[in-house]
């Protein structure tokens, strides 16, 4: 059978010329997209650059994807059988690997200012029994916003406390949370107390920094926790401590979450105190000052500080801009993850990596850190985070450069080689009042 | 600064001290529990070397006092009959030290516990003045008793007098002047209304106004109008003891409290509004702008609290610590000395310092302060501020006999305080002080040891020197008095004491005792010399000293990391061949661009001017500044509480110190409007600032700029996140319902001064004049088109409101902020005038956000209204380019009208676009030099001008960086040396 063509992009010219291009039909108003259907005929992008989320590019290739899983990745001159294939030529438009997005709450919440919408955050110090893909909420209104820039994945995780429980990484498309799974349960996050705390002084009404005095007794706490589920039997019944089982058999990893380089260096090395193979730092706003000790202990970062405001005055002005740069040049494995913002702005993941390139980074290379090495440190690179024969084909195309917002323009988007649909409630609601004030211009 | 020069000679001439002044003030009605005891108390205090008012010495001098005052001063050692002679050999006297701002024998009010969370709307219910933090009534002399053992510790840093106010409020109320005598506090007061205080602090009040500092300026300055019109009403129509008293007071001398330089000037300038000169009690800061403080024309009163060297050793903590407060360790002992030297008049206070004042003093001393000036600001100039320049602050015939003997010059480091006289009563400070401390040597037993007699922290201390280098010196338990002696010692280590006592000979002591035997044996202690190493220590004190007086570090313009020690210079200069975003027809394009006296003075292809500075281009992109509509920057406070707030200015709280505005140059942003915040339906004025990073607020707000009010809609007025919440409005329905009462109750008000105006003189002469209320008259300048409205604002019926609403009183809301249901409406906002400025793409932060969508600006701009991005955020606006950019990916917008967004609309929004948001010959050259396309990511700022100056440049960023950190080393070392 030849290969049929598909022009998927027949309003290319029109989107260039500044209008937005639906992909799929409109849904019904105020419901989010309809989940994608399996993927039922071998699909071929062609004529694309691509990146493949390894550092390399090919300029002008070739990829193909069936049942999912990807099954050729080549430049445009080696011969690729496209027979069966639904072909599509992008005409020079951008192939990357869907982006990953580490450390939110996406899915458990929706407003965070409205109480009754919170599910990320489980009362107590000790919750690592509770799971968040139980609670991810398939039809979160944020999700769309998040697919529509090229994040395809997360890593759903729960806040709060000293152990706040299990993540869980999620196709952003499914009709509900066990669809959407893509590994349930992949980490335990520990939140490192701080050596200082914030308290308004009832005296001068001013906030100030003052020691922790709960600090000892949470570490010794973490310990006492640590110590037990390392020697949990399975009696008595304790499911904190059998959940943390899965740290000592390696099936799931410790997210240690510190910022401050004390904090950091004494969490590194309680971790290391017990036999858990995996250990990731999550935050490390002043992990550079502790370096040599992540080298040592093989530990990655995902650091999220890009778009904040240095600590100190005196700071280098674009200090947080260049710190994944510095990271990575340090040596150390870096991911960014979105964390340091609400969840509605963590869309703009990408603009984070496009930061680290401005400031510093190969673009290609600040590209992996939200896709293989946010990928790696996941723990879910067998899977996807590259563009590579065997992985999922988790993919989108983009007309421009998808780290640089003035060029970002996303057209499709494959989860699993599930053509999902990009046209959210945002969407909607531009085209009808786009139609709206048409009319009346006329 | 007042227009009426009011200095330190004018200080006197404000009011007539109330001072109850009979020559003794004893209590005559006072029953003693004995028999009469009344004195004279007539001393003659001879070979005296005595402190004159001149600043010179009178050596060998006599001091006569008697009855509690000074008789004469006289050379030479002639003493009349019935005095008593006291030979103080050589010692030094000098008049009482004033300490002018305490707290003395004042108890402190307790602060209420708050209502919860909720709003505390309405002062308690007393016959005063409608805001608690107007305290006017309150007078320190009727709650005055004194306190032993503060007064002691004054004594002890050689205070005889001190001006004792409860630190309690926004207006406090009136200090007492007090004596640190003995006497009762009927006798110790010496003026019961000495000075009317003022700070900007609310104090123990509980009542939710105000709640930030443009708050209490706000209520500074309606109480002087309430105070006023209050006083031309006959009847009185209410009664308020507070206004009562503030009108009463107000001839007396006028202390205002702030807590840095800033504050100073702001305080000046409201002062100036009402013919006010305070005297400005301030934070010890003032060195970082002296000019400036110099220019207020006020006296200062000057805390001497030099801060306690920063924690360094942890290096990770050490980074947490600010380079200010590195500079300002460093730097506050010159403050006074600074001050000075731009002739500055000012009074010093023990205040913050305590027992470190005298040792804080000569700290001053050594680093710049002039001693005569010191010895001043202790004595005469804070007699002149409270006028009693003829009875305190010297020593001459008729003044009170208020005087301290010091061992040596008041300043020299190894001179005591050893006696505080006050009105004539002696008051010993350091018991037994002998100077004879040196080299001696004891004999015992025919023996000869060396010993080392020496006098630290206020005590005797002795030891045996080795005698052979095998040996170690023998401590020496030491009780020495005038008349006796006593010291015990082991000659050997572990041995039993040897004891000895005595008394005093010519050239030392000698005396009897006992062996650890218990055999009685003589002994003698004669002296030998100096102590060898105290000769050393000295010398190199003074060494020392000599080095702190240089100032050791550069004061910085802005005093904050990145600041510089010189003001950046406007250049005149020719930017050739760089991608040019005119935002004018010709678009954008390559040409170049001539600035001249800060302004564009050309735009177009192959411009030549002689003696400009030129500027490659080729290859970069040259845009206008951003200007950020919506911003939080550079403010002290954001927030005050009043429904309808429209009395406060942010310009009153304007931080020219803050990084941010460096951090926005940085991003290309060179003119922002500061917004009050969102806590109120009507919030304050806005402040219209470039970013002349260097330059004292007063000269970041733009001249001649229009003037706008902050309004605000929805959840946040509603105060939804705070359940305890009672302040109407509590709903959208109630929101409206503010907007139509305050313009309403304007146009009452604005009735009412209409008909006064419309009255003849004589007519007046009959009737008061209108209370003057700054709510209704700010409101009312929105009626007149006199003042434009910024409103917060979510959703899309809010929007349609308050449109009805000002359409309804015929003006326009000039601008909707945040606008995220702006789409929604964009016609309405079009037709009715209202232009939009939004974020690109937040959304969904509350419930009122959760239909954001990020086409918004698309939309708008789509259906005719004027459109900005706003950054509302410190972080954000740094990037408000890439901000720009999204309303090319979310609606797809050219990037020539994206980036107006940025430039030339918020311009428009402002009625600032004839200066600025465009490059136009003419208009400001504030201009920013992009590495690349400014819309895009990888865009990087190499500099920002803001009227042809660069106050940011990346090269010399990147140079100050190393600056910062080596003055920062420098700074550290030194702190590690002095530890």
């Amino acid at each position: 059978m030849e290969p049929h063509m598909k022009n998927l992009f027949a309003g290319l010219a029109r989107l260039l010329s500044g209008f937005i291009v639906i992909i799929s039909g409109a849904s019904a108003f105020a419901l989010v997209p309809q989940p994608a259907a399996d993927q039922s005929e071998p699909i071929a992008i062609v004529g694309a650059i691509i990146h493949i989320g390894n550092g390399e590019v090919i300029a002008d290739g070739v990829i193909t994807f069936s049942e999912g899983i990807i099954t050729a990745v080549a430049a445009a001159d080696d011969a690729v059988d496209l027979s069966n294939h639904l072909v599509i030529d992008l005409q020079g438009a951008h192939v990357y690997p869907g982006f990953i997005l580490p450390n939110t709450s996406l899915g458990l919440t929706e407003v965070g200012a409205s109480r009754a919408t919170a599910d990320f955050e489980e009362e107590g110090d000790i919750n690592a029994s509770v799971r968040s893909a139980i609670a991810y909420n398939t039809d979160s209104e944020i999700i769309s916003t998040h697919r529509f820039n090229g994040i395809l994945t997360a890593q759903v995780t729960p806040q709060g406390g000293l152990v706040s429980g299990s993540s869980s990484l999620m196709k952003l498309d499914g009709w509900n949370w066990e669809d959407a799974a893509l590994r349930t349960d992949d980490g335990i996050h520990l939140y490192w107390p701080g050596l200082k705390t914030r308290r308004r002084n009832p005296d001068t009404f001013r906030f100030e920094t003052v020691d922790n005095e709960e600090y000892a007794g949470a570490v010794q706490l973490l310990h006492s926790l640590f110590q037990s589920a390392q020697t949990y039997t399975g009696e008595p019944l304790n499911l904190n401590l059998q959940a943390m089982g899965s740290l000592f058999n390696g099936s799931a990893k410790l997210y240690v979450h510190a910022d401050g380089a004390k904090e950091i260096i004494s969490a590194v090395r309680f971790a290391r105190r017990y036999p858990i193979a995996d250990v990731v730092l999550v935050g490390g706003r002043e992990a550079l000052m502790v370096k040599d000790l992540l080298l040592a202990e093989d530990i990655p970062v995902i650091y999220e500080a890009v778009h904040e405001l240095p600590e100190m005055a005196w700071h280098d002005t674009d200090g947080p801009f260049r710190m994944p740069y510095l990271l990575s040049e340090a040596g150390l494995k870096v991911g960014l993850g979105g964390g340091a913002t609400g969840i509605q702005s963590q869309r703009n993941l990408p603009f984070l990596a496009g930061t680290a390139a401005a400031y510093g980074l190969d673009p290609e290379r600040a590209l992996t850190l939200i896709t293989k090495n946010n990928a790696e440190i996941l723990g879910i690179d067998d899977r996807i985070g590259t563009l590579e024969v065997g992985k999922d084909a988790t993919l989108f195309i983009s007309i421009g450069d998808a780290l640089d917002m003035r060029t970002s323009q996303v057209l499709g988007a494959y989860i699993q080689g599930r053509d999902i649909d990009l046209f959210g409630t945002q969407q909607q609601l531009y085209e009808r009042f786009r139609d709206k004030y048409s009319k009346q211009v006329e | 600064m007042r227009k009426i020069r009011a200095g330190l000679s004018a200080a006197g001439l404000v009011f007539a001290a109330i001072i109850s002044a009979p020559s003794v003030w004893a209590q005559d009605n006072l029953t003693p529990n004995g028999i009469a005891d009344d004195r004279q108390n007539a001393f003659a205090f001879t070979n005296a070397n005595i402190y004159q008012a001149d600043g010179e010495i009178l050596r060998g001098g006599t001091l006569l006092i008697r009855e509690g005052k000074v008789v004469e001063v006289r050379a030479g050692g002639e003493v009349s009959d019935g005095y008593f002679e006291i030979d103080l050999g050589g010692r030094y006297i000098y008049p009482g030290f004033i300490d002018i701002y305490t707290g003395y024998g004042i108890p402190e009010l307790e602060r209420e516990d708050a209502n919860g969370a909720a709003e505390n709307l309405f002062s308690s219910d007393l016959a005063l003045n409608v805001n608690d933090a107007i305290r006017a009534s309150f007078r320190a002399s009727t709650v005055f008793s004194p306190v032993a053992e503060t007064r002691d510790k004054f004594r002890q840093q050689g205070f005889s007098t001190v001006l004792s106010l409860r630190a309690d409020g926004i207006a406090r109320g009136t200090s007492a002047l007090i004596t640190l005598g003995d006497e009762r506090a009927s006798e110790s007061i010496i003026s019961p209304d000495a000075a009317a205080h003022y700070s900007l602090s609310k104090g123990t009040s509980t009542q939710s106004m105000p709640s930030s500092l443009m708050g209490s300026f706000a209520l500074l300055r309606q109480t002087y109008l309430d105070a006023a019109w209050f006083a031309a009403q006959s009847p009185r129509p209410f009664t308020d003891e507070s206004l009562e008293a503030w009108n009463r007071y107000q001839g007396l001398p006028q202390i205002m409290e702030v807590s840095n330089w800033q504050q100073a000037l702001t305080a000046d300038k409201v002062g100036d509004e009402f013919e006010v000169q305070y005297i400005l009690k301030g934070a010890g800061d003032s060195y970082k702008r002296a000019d400036l403080i110099k220019a207020t024309n006020a006296t200062l009163i000057v805390p001497i609290n030099f801060p306690e060297a920063p924690e360094v050793d942890d290096a990770i903590a050490a980074d947490d610590i600010s380079l200010v407060d590195l500079k300002h360790w460093e730097l506050a002992p010159f403050n006074p000395g600074i001050l000075a030297a731009h002739d500055i008049h000012f009074a010093i206070t023990s205040a913050g310092s305590g027992d470190d004042f005298l040792k804080n003093l000569r700290r001053a001393v050594n680093s710049g302060l002039p001693a005569q000036t010191a010895v001043d600001a202790i004595t005469r100039i804070p007699a002149a501020m409270l006028g009693v320049s003829e009875l305190l602050g010297q020593l001459a015939p008729g003044y009170l006999a208020n005087f301290v003997i010091s061992s040596g010059e008041l300043f020299s480091e190894d001179s005591l305080l050893l006696e505080n006289w006050i009105r004539g009563k002696q008051h010993v400070l350091v018991a037994d002080f002998d100077d004879r401390d040196g080299r001696y040597q004891l004999l015992l037993a025919g023996v000869s040891y060396d010993l080392e007699l020496s006098f630290e922290d206020g005590k005797h201390k002795a030891k045996i020197l080795p005698i052979d280098d095998e040996s170690e010196s023998r401590t020496v338990t030491l009780e020495l008095g005038n008349d006796l002696i006593s010291l015990s010692f082991a000659l050997e280590e572990n041995g039993d004491r040897t004891r000895l006592n005595g008394w005093p000979v010519t050239g030392g002591w000698q005396g009897n005792g006992r062996t650890p035997a218990g055999e009685l044996i003589s002994w003698q202690l004669l002296r030998s010399g100096e102590i060898e190493a105290e000769a050393e220590a000295s010398a190199q004190a003074a060494a020392e000293s000599a080095e702190d007086a240089a100032v050791p570090g550069p004061i910085l313009y802005p005093f904050v990391a990145y600041g510089r020690e010189s003001l950046p210079q406007q250049q005149d200069m020719l930017i050739r061949g760089a991608m040019v975003w005119t935002n004018e027809e010709a678009g954008t394009l390559v040409t170049d661009v001539l600035v001249r006296g800060g302004r564009i003075a050309a735009v177009g292809d192959d411009l030549s001017a002689d003696g400009v500075l030129e500027i490659d281009g080729s290859g970069k992109h040259l845009t206008p500044g951003i200007i950020d509509e919506h911003s939080h920057i550079a403010l002290f406070n954001i927030n005050e509480t009043m429904t309808n707030s429209a009395m406060v200015r942010m310009q009153d709280v304007v931080d020219s110190e803050s990084i941010n505005i460096y951090r926005n140059l940085s991003g290309g942003v060179t003119t922002a409007q500061l917004l009050h915040g969102s806590a109120n339906p009507i919030g304050g004025q806005s402040a219209i600032i470039k970013m002349r990073w260097g330059r004292p607020s007063s000269e970041l707000l733009i001249e001649g700029a229009d003037e706008f009010i902050k309004f605000a809609l929805g959840e946040n007025v509603k105060r939804s996140r705070n359940s305890a919440s009672i302040r109407y409005p509590q709903t959208r329905m109630g929101v409206e319902q503010v907007f139509v009462n305050a313009f309403s109750q304007a146009r009452e008000y604005g009735k009412k001064w209409d008909e006064y105006r419309s009255l003849s003189r004589s007519q007046r002469r009959n009737v008061a004049a209108p209370r003057r209320n700054l709510v209704d008259e700010t409101m009312l300048e929105i009626l007149n088109g006199e003042r434009y409205v910024t409103s917060h604002s979510y959703v899309q019926s809010e929007i349609n409101m308050l449109i009805n609403v000002a359409d309804s009183f015929d003006f326009n809301i000039n601008t909707f902020t945040h606008i995220l249901e702006g789409y929604k409406v964009a016609d309405k906002m079009a037709l009715h005038g209202a232009g939009g400025s939004t974020f690109a793409d937040w959304w969904g932060y509350k419930w009122e956000a959760f239909q954001a969508i990020p086409y918004n600006a698309a939309l708008m701009q789509q259906a005719g209204v004027v459109v900005a991005i706003n950054s509302d955020d410190a972080e954000m606006s740094r990037r408000l380019n890439q901000e720009a950019a999204k309303s090319v990916k979310y609606g797809g917008l050219s990037e020539i009208d994206a980036f107006k967004q940025v430039t030339i609309n918020p311009a428009m929004l402002l009625h600032l676009d004839d200066r600025i948001g465009s490059i136009r010959a003419g208009k400001d050259a504030d201009l920013v030099l992009w590495s690349d396309h400014p819309l895009s990511i990888y865009a990087l700022v190499e500099t920002t001008w803001v009227e042809g100056i660069p106050y940011y440049d990346r090269d010399e960023d990147l140079v100050m960086r190393e600056q910062i950190a080596s003055e920062r080393a420098r700074i550290i070392a030194a702190i590690g040396r002095e530890n």
